[in-house]
């Protein structure tokens, strides 16, 4: 079994413990210090630095949610001076600002090394050619598995996202091992592979996917066609990227990078903590992060952990995939969407806030499409006009969601109500 | 001359137009002309009807998007050619026609279009002047 640090991955609970006791108490001195929006959160709850002893005192803390980092856009939780800070990552948020995270350089390098630890759980190691196409820039997929194969040593290719074409003939050409991409893209990926009869020209060993919800059956489908093994990972901006947690060779849950990341259970309607094996919403405990260290963020992810000893031999606890949200997020072809985002687009546009979002899954690929209802006032007799209409909306919604839906408009009072209530989401896919 | 065209919203939907279709027969109001034009997502209907005012309630009441355009309605003689003077006789004057569709009448001999153009009195003096119309479309209603 290989690791890419053993000493943390497998140290004993003992030794976790002290080291997370140790870093979350630097961590809330941290924040409490530099951090004027956390100390009043903290003050306002009655709760001191010194209050947080260990682990154990994680309840004493006050949350932090989306919310907060849009009350705190742009600078109001950096914790570092600027001079500090070398980058920004950036995703979605829930009324159209977007959430915006810092890091330092050591914040950047221990992001890294968590992706390297997937990587290498993965099979990796120096002579592997790590084919990322996550894609690169604001989102955190190809700068956090680009990085974690720099660590690693393999050679990376970082195709980013789009043109399948030149992706395959990559491939093809520079015999990558180890494809880093969501699992919609690695089966789409699989079908124009095994249609250009390419499969014999294909050296994949692994997959590394990741940033959206799919199944036990997708993942041996996409094994069986590439003939890989398929490995999950799991990330969020506000907390780093993708390597918050990683899978190992069992398969049965993702590994959370505890010396980095502690993760709590609570129950999403009380805010209280669950004992392992229970599920609820997953919270994170940054205890390594200089420029950007949340504590107690709610993910909204539902989850349950487990500390059953695992066959790969690391100690780390596991959380499982993600079971629902505690929220109305969606997760569409890997971005996050908020109806909340297409409700503003619609009313700033002129449109009724009587929309409908139908999403479906065909061929392991989302569909996504917003229904929009005309009003007479945007009607006119000549189809270009409402050709216009159509586009601006949907130009007005690629550039808030950063995807573009299908948009649809239908006549008025036409969206189906359920018993006086709008349906807003209509989720066709199975996962 | 000018007259007032109905233009309803259809959603691609299986039996919209039927819809339409029925909610104006059930209250006997005729249908003279009609046209439509779509998309891959939505098309737009335009008809010439015997009472405009009371077909916009009706569907309007039905939940339909409905607006009303004034248009040119012209009459010409029923033979080959005299659409393609009309036409030529309002671009060679620099107006542009939004679009344009045909109807037909009882009455022998003539056949009529309704053309959509920016400015209805601007076109209406052009064509006179030109004299590729038929004149009489003061009988167009009732037909
Ligand atoms: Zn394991």
């Amino acid at each position: 079994m290989s690791y890419y640090q053993r000493d943390m991955e497998c140290a004993s609970r003992e030794t976790m413990r002290k080291i997370q006791t140790e870093r979350l108490a630097g961590t809330v001195a941290h924040a409490y210090k530099n951090v004027p929006y956390y100390r009043a959160l903290m003050d306002k709850k009655g709760v001191r630095p010194e209050d947080i002893k260990s682990p154990d005192d994680l309840g004493k803390l006050p949350f932090l949610s989306k919310d907060d980092l849009r009350e705190a856009y742009p600078y109001g939780l950096l914790a570092v001076p600027l001079s500090e800070a070398v980058r920004i990552q950036s995703t979605s948020g829930t009324t159209g600002k977007r959430v915006v995270a810092f890091y330092t350089q050591r914040d950047i390098d221990l992001w890294d090394e968590c992706c390297a630890r997937a990587i290498v759980a993965a099979g990796g190691g120096k002579d592997d050619v790590v084919h990322v196409s996550y894609g690169y820039g604001l989102f955190t997929g190809g700068p956090g598995l680009n990085g974690g194969s720099h660590k690693v040593g393999s050679l990376t290719l970082p195709m980013s996202s789009g043109n399948t074409e030149r992706q395959i003939q990559f491939m093809c050409d520079l015999g990558s091992t180890i494809l880093c991409c969501t699992p919609s893209y690695a089966a789409y990926l699989a079908e124009s592979i095994i249609s250009q009869g390419l499969s014999d020209k294909i050296r994949l060993k692994a997959g590394i996917f990741g940033a959206e919800a799919w199944s036990e059956e997708m993942r041996r489908d996409i094994e069986a066609r590439l003939s890989i093994k398929a490995y999950d990972i799991y990330g969020l901006t506000e907390i780093s990227g993708p390597g918050v947690s990683f899978e190992c060779s069992e398969q049965t849950g993702m590994h959370v990078n505890e010396d980095h990341f502690i993760a709590e259970i609570i129950d999403p309607a009380t805010g209280e903590a669950l004992p392992d094996g229970s599920k609820g919403e997953l919270v994170f405990s940054c205890i390594t992060k200089e420029a950007f260290p949340l504590l107690r963020y709610r993910t909204r992810d539902i989850c349950v952990l487990s500390r059953k000893q695992c066959s790969c031999g690391r100690t780390l606890v596991k959380m499982s995939k993600p079971m629902g949200r505690s929220d109305d997020m969606l997760i569409i072809r890997g971005v996050n969407v908020f109806p909340s985002q297409i409700e503003a687009v619609l009313m700033h546009a002129g449109f009724p806030s009587n929309y409908q979002i139908i999403i479906d899954r065909v061929n392991y690929t989302d569909t996504f499409e917003v229904q929009a209802e005309m009003t007479p006032e945007m009607f006119s007799d000549t189809v270009k006009h409402v050709s216009a209409r159509e586009n601006e909306l949907l130009a007005a919604m690629r550039s808030m969601l950063g995807i573009s839906p299908k948009v649809t408009l239908v006549a008025p009072r036409s969206i189906a109500r359920s018993e006086g209530k709008a349906v807003r989401i209509v989720d066709r896919r199975k996962i | 001359m000018v007259i007032e065209q109905l233009s309803v919203f259809v959603e691609n939907k299986l039996g919209h137009l039927s819809d339409i279709a029925e909610i104006l027969g059930g209250a006997g109001i005729d249908m003279r002309a009609l046209s439509i034009a779509d998309t891959a997502e939505f098309g737009v209907l335009r008809l010439i009807v015997s009472d405009t005012r009371r077909a916009r309630e009706l569907l309007a009441e039905a939940g339909c998007v409905v607006s009303v355009t004034r248009v040119l309605a012209v009459s010409l003689e029923d033979r080959p050619g005299s659409l393609a003077k009309i036409l030529r006789a309002l671009s060679d004057a620099g107006v542009s026609v939004e679009y344009v569709y045909a109807f037909i009448t009882q009455k022998q001999g003539n056949a009529y279009v309704v053309l959509r153009v920016e400015d209805n009195a601007r076109a209406s003096e052009i064509l006179e002047k030109s004299g590729a119309c038929a004149g009489g479309e003061g009988d167009i209603f009732p037909l």
